[in-house]
């Protein structure tokens, strides 16, 4: 069997091209089941995988600049797959997959302690308060490759795992194990109409995410890109999700920084 | 009615006054059940919980609990390890104080969890490099410890110690005592560290995070130290209530000095360990993160999180009570003593509270704002729950079992019995 | 299903959590058991031989 090289599925979104148009939102609610209930408003409840954020540089105006900031779980490799999530999980139910990058959460698994969503400073876990109620006649156009899930475990994006899981059974069917950089992409990308986001393997200098980012892995991929940045990368988080602006501001605010007196 | 049932030598109120205060604090217990009950069937909805506050009243409840619960286990080996016999006249009462602490914390567990059937994974599917998979281990063979060390005072219970069996395995357990006592210990060394090391370890929240030794963040000393410091003084603020309601001397005025100096110099040298940490973070750690001390304490809403609780947690409620407790001429005056312990447990509950509320209130991303929290009347009323059954597990132990060695001598009978 | 499925490996942190783990519950259960079964055998001896405790 072929010695096959670990993958690092990764994002760039480019935060100038962004519009906040929420349609990545959408995407993913639909691909993913995501539940949700006839008053979402409360954000802090509702379920949501990707969120989008609304920046300001905060001056008065003619100077106020806005900038929408699509969050999804930046799947964290930590220091050697030690991402702050899965290595506080007393259930084993996350997993950091060293073959793919990504941060699993096993459903069935979880019980809902919800140490996790204390641990992971970007609020991209959410848990389930309510059981999962669908309009009638929805649960038809649920996705069948993907599970529900009921009230009391906590969930989160995935990658949209199950279009790997379905592209990596199908290239097994044509007798190959290598994935084509168009064969896996998530629902958020895809739906993006600006094209704010890009997926792909950030360890294949082929793909985009690598031409863009340009992770520099021997330092926890930290983008050689001077446009570039990760939100919090002073944590040490070593996360998998590239933001790009030309504005100084966007990256600024990326990050927390003491500032010099 | 229940005279029989009484220890040798000692009054208790009658049945009917008592069944009365049962009834009342048995009132409040049914709140919390009725509260309870409406979390099992309808979910965590029920509570103000939400995705920025993962952990909340219930985790603060469980932290605090076992905190002033560390009582049991520090008594315990001064007594049978280091060899203060004096404590052996305060053990029973700070063994049932731990026992009440330990399944009031439990029971908040199992309601606190999204899926309580699933509990037991914990246990099944542990991953041993989590902290709150140590918490759930020792905590658990630890109230098992607790049990044992209980159940002695049960069987000596008058009407049960005329039971030959029951009778030997009490004066048997008694015997190798010591033994159950370094285990539980050596058990609550690491539980009590590993809620410290709950917040510690998450590198992800700049607040809670600390460095340590290895895998253990300065937080899990911090945590144990403060339990054997702020848990015999819960024990002698207890005891001291205990004296007031019953209006009687239960322990002797030297069994309370020696406990209350020994709790006194560990809270004086936690204090000192928690300041040196404080700096360290707040200079070293957090900076490197990206944030300044007044980054934690500016801002939030209604200042609740000012930098007044700091001050409070380890200056009212924990440097001024340690040095109170360490003069003896402030420690045996009585008020004073019942000041100093008061403001300690306090200090425990603020410590945990910081770590675990503030923790999560604290805005991570530049561009998100403070979290505020208010727990729902389900919340707080599970919260009471153990409280008052704790109260109910009291006085029944108090009214039935031998808990206080001295108590015959101080309060004798005229007339004799 | 089983806790050794999933990826498990018996390395240092395992042995050393199983390690204090078990031997902590050896001694609780050694312990309890000494006491149960002394309890059953003085019960069984009957008063007088031995202590000679008064009972009440």
């Amino acid at each position: 069997m072929d010695q096959q090289k670990n993958k690092k599925y990764g994002m760039v979104i480019d935060l100038d091209k962004c519009t906040g148009c929420g349609s990545c939102m959408v995407a993913c609610m639909a691909e993913n089941n995501v539940p949700f209930r006839e008053d979402d408003t409360d954000k802090l409840l509702s379920v949501s995988w990707m969120q989008v954020y609304r920046l300001s540089n905060g001056k008065a105006f003619p100077q106020t600049e806005e900038c929408y900031l699509p969050r999804p779980c930046q799947q964290c490799e930590g220091h050697h797959g030690h991402s702050p999530c899965v290595s506080v999980c007393p259930a084993t139910a996350t997993d950091y997959d060293m073959h793919t990058g990504i941060v699993s959460q096993i459903y069935t698994r979880c019980f809902g302690c919800r140490y996790c969503m204390a641990a992971c400073p970007y609020h991209v876990r959410q848990f389930n308060w309510w059981d999962p109620v669908w309009p009638t006649g929805m649960e038809r156009s649920l996705n069948p490759d993907v599970s529900v899930r009921m009230r009391g475990v906590v969930e989160k994006c995935s990658f949209c795992f199950s279009r790997y899981q379905t592209s990596m059974n199908k290239a097994f069917l044509e007798g190959r194990r290598e994935l084509e950089e168009h064969e896996y992409q998530t629902a958020c990308t895809q739906a993006c109409p600006a094209g704010a986001i890009i997926f792909g393997d950030l360890n294949n200098p082929k793909h985009a995410v690598h031409k863009l980012a340009q992770p520099d892995l021997a330092h926890e991929g930290k983008p050689r890109n001077p446009k570039a940045f990760r939100l919090l990368e002073r944590l040490g988080t070593n996360t998998k999700v590239y933001y790009l602006s030309n504005r100084e501001w966007v990256r600024k605010a990326g990050d927390n920084e003491v500032k010099k007196a | 009615m229940d005279s029989a049932l009484i220890p040798k030598g000692v009054k208790r109120c009658p049945i009917g006054q008592f069944a009365l205060f049962i009834a009342v604090v048995g009132a409040v217990l049914l709140w919390g059940v009725v509260a309870m009950l409406l979390i099992y069937i309808k979910g965590l909805n029920q509570t103000n919980m939400n995705n920025a506050y993962g952990f909340a009243l219930w985790i603060w409840a469980d932290l605090a609990v076992i905190a002033l619960g560390g009582g049991a286990f520090f008594t315990g080996l001064l007594r049978y390890i280091i060899g203060k016999d004096e404590l052996k006249n305060i053990i029973n009462y700070a063994v049932l104080i731990g026992f009440v602490c330990y399944s009031s914390a439990l029971l908040i567990l199992a309601i606190d969890v999204g899926q309580p059937l699933r509990a037991w994974f914990i246990f099944w599917h542990a991953n041993v490099h989590s902290m709150l998979t140590e918490v759930a281990f020792c905590l658990t063979c630890y109230f098992g410890v607790l049990t044992i060390e209980y159940v002695p005072l049960v069987l000596e219970n008058r009407q049960v110690d005329k039971v030959p069996f029951f009778h030997h395995l009490s004066h048997n357990m008694h015997g190798i005592m010591a033994i159950f006592a370094a285990t539980g210990a050596f058990l609550s060394f690491f539980h009590q560290g590993s809620l410290g090391g709950v917040s510690g370890v998450l590198f992800g929240r700049p607040f809670g995070f600390r460095t340590g030794i290895n895998i253990w963040p300065w937080t899990f000393f911090l945590y144990t130290w403060s339990a054997a410091a702020c848990g015999p003084c819960f024990t002698i603020f207890i005891t001291r209530i205990t004296e007031m309601v019953t209006r009687k001397k239960l322990v002797k005025d030297n069994v309370i000095d020696l406990l209350a100096k020994i709790a006194g110099w560990m809270l004086l040298t936690y204090i000192i360990a928690k300041i040196i940490d404080t700096v360290y973070w707040a200079t070293v750690t957090a900076p490197a993160m990206g944030f300044t001390l007044m980054d934690f304490y500016s801002n939030n809403p209604g200042s609740v999180y000012g930098i007044w609780i700091l001050i409070a947690e380890v200056g009212i409620c924990g440097l001024l009570p340690a040095v109170m407790l360490v003069s003896s001429g402030i420690r045996r005056n009585p008020t004073l003593l019942f000041i100093a312990v008061t403001l300690a447990a306090i200090g425990a509950c603020l410590n945990r509270w910081v770590m675990v509320l503030q923790t999560q209130a604290v805005p991570v991303l530049s561009f998100e704002e403070w979290f505020t929290y208010m727990p729902s009347w389900q919340e707080i009323a599970t919260t009471i729950l153990p409280v008052a059954y704790g109260i109910i597990m009291i006085a029944l132990s108090y009214r039935y079992l031998p808990i206080f060695p001295q108590e015959r001598e101080l309060n004798p009978i005229e007339g004799g019995k | 299903m089983f806790p050794f499925s999933f990826e498990w490996i018996w390395d240092m942190s395992h042995m050393v959590f199983h390690g204090g783990l078990w031997y902590a519950l050896s001694v609780i259960g050694m312990g309890l058991t000494y006491c149960v079964i002394k309890a059953v055998y003085d019960t069984v001896k009957g008063p007088g031989g031995g202590h000679g405790h008064g009972h009440h």
